[in-house]
């Protein structure tokens, strides 16, 4: 039988003092959604989360979550057992609002960073200026040479979507700089 | 590191988050069937490789995936300014203000 390759699953890293805390999230299902102006409303319908009209915009309700990715992209995550019914409201949309609705939820983990020194972990690798990003905004940028969503849920909370193949490469950056901060250099 | 302004994003952005894609304004001709092999290699491969204010072409690849156009000095290698793809090229008036 195939198996979910999610090495990285149960990790941790930690720094003294809560200074820092990396962990994976939690699996979600992940949609990639790519649908013109015009259907923004009723697409929020469908999902049950009024969609983000700027880029970087982030809504969340009921554990779902829709980010405005570029002019007619978002990403929405939810928990895993609403795949199916999302899907089937999405479909239900499909006559009278042409979108596409792609399941990315197996290509992508979660790395969840927080703590008093979060921003400063990410920046170890992140060119974004991190001090310019809004609490509840979240922008596709690139970590070292991977590219990443990176949701900001709070001062000191980030949640990083990376990409399966990349995923160990910004995990190996992140306990590095994990381990500077924990020695204080 | 440079920052670009993204007209999308509206926001300025990591140079590395930014492919480059070549010269910006160039239409592909409406009938490419009747164009010369000679004018057809002017419009796949001849540019204007100015020294100074260049029009180009910009991805924000790592960000919304838009392109756009910019407006950049390639002696200094200063951006005047960008403006979304399908707009036409801004007046000097326009990219001496972007300057000032």
């Amino acid at each position: 039988m195939l198996q979910e390759y999610r090495r990285l699953e149960g990790s941790r890293i930690a720094a003294p003092d809560s200074a820092l805390a990396i962990a994976m999230a939690d699996d979600c299902t992940r949609f990639s959604l790519r649908i013109a102006e015009e259907g923004i409303a009723q697409a929020g319908k469908a999902f049950g989360v009024a969609l983000p009209k700027q880029i970087g915009g982030m809504t969340a309700a009921g554990g779902r979550l829709a980010l405005c990715l570029g002019p007619d992209e978002w990403q929405l995550m939810a928990p895993l057992d609403e795949r199916d019914a999302l899907e089937a409201a999405f479909a239900a949309l499909y006559a009278k609002v042409p979108h596409s609705l792609v399941d990315i939820s197996h290509r992508e983990v979660g790395i969840v960073v927080e703590g008093r020194d979060a921003a400063l972990a990410l920046r170890s690798a992140c060119p974004l200026d991190l001090d310019e990003m809004a609490v509840g905004s979240a922008t596709r940028t690139i970590f070292d040479k991977a590219q990443i969503v990176l949701i900001r849920q709070g001062q000191d909370s980030f949640r990083i979507e990376v990409w399966q193949s990349f995923a160990d490469h910004v995990w190996g950056i992140l306990q590095a700089a994990g381990r500077e901060i924990a020695l204080e250099i | 590191m440079l920052l670009i302004r993204c007209p999308y994003c509206a926001v300025e952005r990591p140079e590395v988050e930014f492919a480059y894609a070549g010269e910006a304004h160039i239409a592909r001709p409406q009938d490419p069937s009747a164009l010369s092999d000679e004018q057809w290699k002017d419009h796949l491969f001849i540019r204007s490789n100015p020294r100074g204010t260049h029009f180009e072409r910009w991805r924000h690849i790592h960000g919304c995936g838009r392109f756009f156009n910019a407006v950049r000095d390639t002696v200094s290698d200063k951006f005047a300014m960008t403006y979304k793809a399908g707009l036409p090229r801004p007046s000097e008036a326009e990219i001496g203000k972007a300057r000032s």
